[in-house]
């Protein structure tokens, strides 16, 4: 299944990455790969068929609403690179 | 509507309310306002990898409170979708939301405007989804932003209307009953101030006699009734503006500045939204059991429409009174609990509305925080009846039982303020007062005897508003008669 420059860059877009004409035309043949993989799904016919609602004994199961434990503020800044201690912390976004 | 000469506004709006659970809603993270930042997080709503959503049924139920209230199909089995987008906020990268099958459909909400008309806005839907963290937008030297993600996960519904609003007032008394309801049913706090209810609006204007409607726009960011209100203003004349001069609008997003009270472009619809919905692999889709949804409807708590026929059927009280209680559900409660204590339903009434809302409205308190008990106002006018106090000191007292928590007893009797009602000390009283004006005697025994309420008011005087005025009266009338 052929993917477009065009929808290429869109994607990478959505994704905030930005990539030259050599990435474009690369990922625009990789992906199309990857797109014709998947498409051997529509081999099965679905004509019909409902999307799955529940399964017995996997039906959505719910929660009481009690509280649990958190993380401390530390072990969840653990990992945070360029923190102040309280907050997690990223290149300035000023379009909101 | 003369004031958009030739125009009509169309708008409709998207509302998110907080649930009130205690938990997150699909984590066991406390739900709390102030906390230290990241303090209430998980690998759930972190979104570290591994961490599978469980959702809170608390959150479920309050999402069928609401579309059972204002009327909506409840769907019994609903999806959960991923909205991706990249934002700092959002952690895992996605929303988990509903969009093509949500829990709640249609429904309908009656509000009242200014002028006691009422009006019926549709509802499009009601579905369920989570909250995003919150961003701390920083001052121009910093680098970065920083993000506590103790909201991150707080559950929400989102209240979608029909595009029945036609102006900017409508706009905002929708929204307020939405804010009695959401109160009323306790799952909301609904204060938009902080941050409780938040408010996105589509907008458009349509000339006069044409069908097709214009193209609308997206203002986001209204966090107060007030903003909403202006924002809509603002957008609308915009809208004109632009259609006026013959020109098109464009199908923009708009962040409302409430500082600036103006609304600056967000994004265009061109490099819009693309935000790949599809069904969330982590949630079976949430099935919803009669017996459950049954017993949510018997409990419903009563809602303001119901509350205020009942508020003026059983306690007769005037219509303009009953809106006021019915429209606040603790206020009403209030009220009920002293008309337990003390059965005078129209005394009751008027204090509320006069004295105790003008010393919340002093104070910036809600009735929660009142220091008067229903249980002591109905002490208070207790001894009003009795005689212990006058109406006007009762007022004198009230005012401190609001300040100090105190009770009415305690006051009066520390202060002295009980009624004089023995008649040796008033005859006294009386005497003096009328010793001190003969004119005043003569003109009344010659028969100006409209003289008394002076006569009265100045035993009151002397006796600093001690003396029972039913009392004096009837001495003075006594001894005038000589």
């Amino acid at each position: 299944m052929p993917i477009s420059k065009e929808q290429v860059k869109h994607i990478a877009g959505l994704a905030h990455l930005k990539l030259t004409s050599r990435e474009v035309s690369r990922y625009t043949k990789e992906l199309a790969l990857i797109l014709d993989y998947f498409d051997q799904l529509k081999v099965v016919d679905t004509e019909g068929v409902e999307p799955e609602k529940e399964r017995v004994g996997e039906a959505l199961i719910l929660r009481e609403d009690k509280v649990g434990s958190s993380l401390t503020q530390t072990s969840a800044l653990a990992n945070a690179s360029g923190g102040n201690g309280e907050y997690f912390s990223v290149p300035r976004v000023i379009d909101k | 509507m003369t004031v958009y000469e030739g125009y009509k506004p169309v708008i409709g709006l998207e509302v998110h309310a907080q649930l009130t659970t205690d938990s997150k809603m699909f984590c066991g993270c406390k739900v709390s306002y102030g906390a230290s930042p990241n303090s209430r997080t998980c690998p759930v709503c972190l979104g570290l990898p591994g961490a599978l959503p469980i959702l809170n049924k608390k959150a479920v139920e309050y999402a069928l409170r609401m579309i059972l209230a204002v009327g909506g199909e409840v769907a019994l089995h609903s999806v959960f979708t991923r909205k991706n987008y990249f934002y700092p906020d959002l952690p895992k990268g996605y929303q988990i939301s509903q969009y093509s099958q949500p829990v709640g459909r249609g429904g309908e909400i009656k509000y009242s405007l200014e002028n006691g008309r009422t009006k019926n806005c549709r509802l499009n839907r009601i579905h369920l989804e989570e909250d995003a963290g919150k961003s701390l937008h920083p001052s121009s030297k910093e680098r970065y932003t920083r993000l506590d993600f103790n909201r991150c996960g707080v559950p929400l519904i989102e209240i979608v209307s029909e595009p029945d609003l036609k102006s900017p007032e409508d706009a905002y008394s929708y929204l307020n009953k939405l804010k009695q309801i959401l109160q009323c049913l306790e799952i909301c706090s609904a204060d938009m101030e902080k941050g409780h209810l938040r408010c996105d609006a589509n907008v458009s204007v349509l000339p006069k006699g044409k069908k097709k409607l214009g193209v609308r726009t997206e203002v986001k960011n209204l966090n107060s009734f007030k903003g909403v209100k202006r924002a809509l203003k603002y957008e609308i004349a915009r809208q004109i503006k632009i259609l006026r001069a013959g020109g098109t609008v464009k199908p923009v997003t708009l962040w409302w500045d409430e500082n600036r009270r103006a609304a600056r472009l967000m994004r265009t619809k061109e490099t819009s939204e693309d935000y790949r919905y599809f069904p969330e692999p982590d949630l079976w889709p949430l099935a919803i059991d009669m017996p459950w949804l049954d017993s949510i409807r018997r409990s419903l708590k009563e809602l303001p429409d119901h509350k205020y026929n009942r508020l003026v059927k059983q306690y007769k009280i005037r219509p303009y009174d009953a809106r006021i209680l019915a429209a606040d559900r603790l206020l009403a409660d209030y009220f009920e609990n002293v008309i337990a204590c003390y059965n005078n339903s129209r005394d009751v009434v008027n204090w509320i509305t006069t004295e105790i809302l003008g010393i919340l409205d002093e104070t910036n308190e809600s009735i929660t925080e009142f220091k008067i008990s229903p249980a002591m106002l109905a002490e208070l006018l207790k001894s009003i009846d009795d005689g212990i106090i006058s109406g006007r000191t009762a007022r004198q007292v009230f005012r401190e039982m609001a300040a100090t928590g105190n009770s009415a007893a305690r006051i009066i009797t520390s202060r002295g303020l009980r009624q004089i009602t023995d008649k040796k000390v008033l005859l006294k009283e009386v005497d003096k007062v009328i010793t001190a004006n003969p004119k005043q005697v003569e003109k009344y025994r010659s028969g100006k005897t409209a003289l008394l309420d002076f006569f009265i008011g100045e035993v009151m005087k002397s006796t600093q508003g001690r003396a029972n005025p039913e009392l004096v009266s009837d001495l003075l009338i006594q001894l005038l008669k000589k």
